[in-house]
């Protein structure tokens, strides 16, 4: 079965998701793009949108129709050429309704797994739930008489583990969308141990298509991204701890929240960046990749507090962040929980105590400037060789978090979840958007 | 021709634009660039009739009968005799031509004409549409996503192949860079506010045809925006009327308005011989010879179209535009200033009130009010020049001014 054949009957497990959408959104325009190509007119094209909520379904296709709608007027060049044979379609805006409704009428919604009994191939990107996983793998493998491949979304659980629950010899491969899909250009692709060298084939041309960066991941729990960031997480919770004498806990948390943005010059603080993720989702993926690690424990009782109290972050269904660990105002953070008293505290409150306390700093480029810049590495090595000959407080733990950050990645290699440094650094520059990555001799 | 009002020129470089927000629309265009010059002639009383020019507002805006914004201009032109006049990106200066007929027949003494558009209703991409207007519709289907880039892309394309892409390019990004520098003295430009350093450097960025078109970037486009424009064109009576000196006022000394077939494409794309049929009997008209040009405002939609529109004046001889401004011929110190507020490029061009802002600023220019944007008016070249285009050089008003005596 030919690449284009495989495509033609296509299920997303888990459509309605954040990550399920952005799936779905990026397979409907690749199969679309191949039904429109003259050789595949008059062939069907099916994609079924499978979860659980007929609500949620129907919040996805406003999503796909807004989203489509973007893609088309940027790609118009092209859709003139594609559309060139329809003499109907005179103006831009009919070949961009014509080609909306092209993506759309691929996508049938539906909350029936059986409708994945007649795929080729199968998009999952449900809860981090092996047991479920696997349930779910089993029962469209034993129904479905194609023999379909499953590329799995997992962030944290081993494809191996998978393949030989649901018993699918090597019809699965780990392809590893960074949120939210239809931006982040990272992918990282994880075979199984037994992973077929055509689905390996296919999923290399597949992400060739959607103009993803690949980064090969080894397959060990949490692979390269969430292998740095559970571990980024419990170094920052670790060193909330530790400054549990000189701060309270929201001053400690705003601290380290600071340190991690604007003196390591990344796009969000830490504790930003697990609400955006979600504080449960961060809680579960740690739990689900701990049983697999040696010599380590992946565990945050900081998280683990937090959501005993119902704190849970996360985003609403328009992408807006919820409040969670830091309560936000127009997107940024305005108050810190605080779980002894149970309220937000204001930052403004104790804001310029604790920046007192941290220290003289160098000034820090910020990361938008840095991120896009011709001479960002200049401006780094400046910035990280004024922080090399600052003492006090905030100047230390910037040091000691830019080095635990290094050591995570370099750990990743050591361990063999990362073939190289090179990758590790990618999967952190593309799917963090960080503006450098963390292996490098800034602070050598 | 007095009384000289222009609106911001508002869109993409402006501090003030934001897509998402909402801004002025259609009418408050209309009536700040009209109240603006009736404040300059003693109010409405004294205008016998209007003029209004605007290419495509049925689509931008979803209006047409736009005479009947007159009176909303002010109370004082209700029951006046009003018209409106299309002509694509030639629209403006026909609007002009239409007012100098009233007053060279006779039936007014002072006509107020307005040229306006309001193109940031929508993305760029649907804005193609809408232009696309100015050429044949039968030629729309397959036509360039970006229908008029794609036309004078190929021109260019055409234009390199004969005269060398090279030197076209850097004369491309010098005419740029040109443009931004005069639109940065003019406060109403639309890239007054352009702090760029390598502005040449930036306008050789190469082409791409995968997303845009394959000779031109978007450094070599005039701008989509909204803005009017406004002047009186009054006979020696009128003037009086309006109470303004003379030193304040151009006179039209030749004008030359051709129409060529829509429906033909141009028999040399590296030339654009409707213009130079036009200029040519502008120049005739008024007696003149190109060299008593001063300073000139000409209709560079695209930098292609600005180099080509040099070699149909007879500036520089066909396949030297490129040369002619690589000399520094047409910078604001050169032998012939041209386009001293920015032009398309830099000024901005509302399509339908492009015709008469270029009047506008030659009234500036000619009569010593144009402030930061002064260039020099000499004795042995006190003439300026306008050229207005339609469509793919297929609506051309070309007029000849001379400060009033």
């Amino acid at each position: 079965m030919s690449y284009e054949e495989r495509l033609q009957h296509v299920s997303v497990l888990g459509a309605a998701g954040k990550m399920g959408s952005g799936i779905l959104l990026l397979t409907a325009v690749e199969m679309a793009d191949l039904s429109l190509k003259p050789e595949n007119r008059g062939k069907a094209y099916v994609l079924n949108a499978i979860d659980v909520s007929d609500e949620a379904l129907a919040g996805v296709m406003k999503y796909l129709k807004a989203q489509v709608l973007k893609l088309a007027e940027k790609k118009m060049v092209g859709l003139r050429k594609v559309y060139a044979h329809r003499a109907d379609l005179i103006d831009n805006d009919e070949i961009i309704d014509q080609y909306i409704f092209d993506v759309i009428s691929l996508v049938r919604t539906t909350t029936r797994l059986e409708s994945a009994y007649d795929s080729f191939m199968i998009f999952e990107a449900i809860k981090e739930d092996p047991e479920m996983k696997i349930g779910i793998f089993s029962k469209i493998s034993l129904n479905n008489p194609h023999k379909p491949w499953f590329f799995t979304n997992t962030s944290s659980i081993p494809i191996t583990k998978l393949d030989e629950g649901a018993g699918l010899n090597g019809r699965i491969i780990g392809f590893h969308f960074y949120n939210p899909p239809a931006v982040q250009k990272l992918v990282e692709i994880i075979k199984a141990e037994h992973t077929l060298s055509e689905v390996e084939a296919f999923a290399q041309q597949y992400a060739k298509n959607l103009r993803k960066v690949v980064v090969p991941s080894h397959d060990k729990a949490g692979f390269i991204g969430n292998g740095h960031f559970m571990r980024d997480i419990l170094h920052a919770a670790a060193e909330v701890d530790k400054l549990s004498n000189e701060f309270s806990f929201v001053e400690a948390v705003y601290a380290l929240n600071k340190i991690s943005q604007d003196y390591l010059v990344r796009p969000m603080g830490i504790f930003q960046l697990v609400d955006y993720v979600g504080v449960d989702v961060c809680s579960f993926i740690m739990s689900v990749m701990n049983p697999y690690l040696e010599n380590e424990d992946l565990h945050c009782h900081l998280l683990d507090n937090l959501l005993e109290q119902g704190i849970k972050g996360g985003q609403y269904s328009d992408g807006s962040q919820k409040d969670g660990i830091l309560k936000y105002e127009k997107g940024r953070p305005v108050a810190i929980y605080d779980p002894g008293t149970k309220t937000y505290v204001s930052i403004g409150d104790f804001q310029s105590k604790v920046d007192g306390k941290l220290g003289s700093m160098p000034v820090p480029p910020t990361w938008k400037n840095v991120v896009g810049s011709k001479s960002k590495d200049e401006i780094l090595q400046v910035y990280f060789n004024g922080l090399k000959q600052t003492s006090g407080l905030g100047a230390e733990l910037a040091r000691t978090y830019a080095n635990r950050s290094c050591a995570i990645g370099q750990q990743l290699i050591s361990s063999g979840v990362a073939m190289n440094e090179n990758d590790v650094n990618t999967v952190l520059l593309t799917g963090f958007f960080h503006a450098y990555g963390p292996i490098n001799d800034y602070l050598k | 021709m007095i009384a000289g009002y222009n609106t911001l020129s508002m869109g993409t470089g402006r501090k003030e634009f934001n897509p998402k927000k909402e801004r002025p629309g259609l009418e408050e265009y209309i009536r700040e660039a009209g109240q603006g010059t009736l404040a300059k002639i003693g109010g409405a009383e004294n205008v016998d009739e209007c003029v209004i020019g605007n290419f495509m507002a049925s689509r931008f805006n979803r209006q047409a009968n736009l005479a009947a914004f007159f009176p909303y201009v002010d109370e004082g032109l209700r029951y006046k005799p009003a018209i409106r006049v299309e002509g694509a990106c030639a629209t403006g200066g026909l609007a002009l031509m239409s007012g100098i007929k009233s007053v060279l027949a006779e039936t007014a003494e002072v006509v107020l004409v307005i040229g306006v558009e309001v193109q940031n209703t929508v993305k760029a991409i649907y804005c193609a549409d809408y232009l696309a207007g100015a050429g044949w519709f039968k030629n729309r289907k397959n036509g360039h996503a970006y229908f008029f880039p794609g036309q004078f892309s190929d021109r260019a394309g055409s234009y390199f192949e004969k005269y060398g892409r090279e030197k076209t390019r850097q004369a491309l990004a010098r005419w740029f860079r040109n443009a931004i520098e005069n639109a940065r003295l003019c406060p109403t430009a639309q890239e007054f506010h352009n702090t760029v350093h390598d502005l040449e450097g930036q306008a050789k960025m190469e082409p791409n045809g995968k997303s845009f078109v394959d000779h031109l970037n978007i450094f070599d486009c005039s701008k989509v925006s909204d803005g009017a424009s406004a002047i009186a064109i009054v006979s020696q009576e009128g003037l009086k009327r309006c109470g303004i000196p003379v030193s304040q006022a151009i006179e039209v000394k030749g004008w030359g308005q051709v129409e060529e077939d829509i429906t033909k494409p141009p028999a040399d794309p590296t030339e654009l011989s409707t213009t130079k049929q036009a200029v040519k009997n502008a120049l005739a008209y008024a007696g003149i010879t190109r060299d008593q040009i001063g300073t000139a405002e000409i209709h560079d939609c695209f930098s292609i179209a600005g180099l080509m529109c040099i070699e149909a004046i007879g500036f520089a001889e066909k396949g030297k535009g490129a040369d002619f401004i690589l000399e520094g011929n047409t910078s604001r110190t050169g032998r012939v200033p041209i386009n001293t507020t920015g032009g398309l490029i830099g000024w901005g061009h509302p399509t339908g009130g492009t015709g008469v802002h270029q009047a506008v600023t030659i009234l500036e220019q000619l009569t010593g009010m144009a402030g930061d944007a002064q260039v020099e008016i000499t004795a042995d070249q006190p003439y300026g020049l306008t050229v207005n285009m339609g469509g793919d050089d297929k609506s051309l008003v070309s007029i000849v001014y001379k400060k009033a005596e």
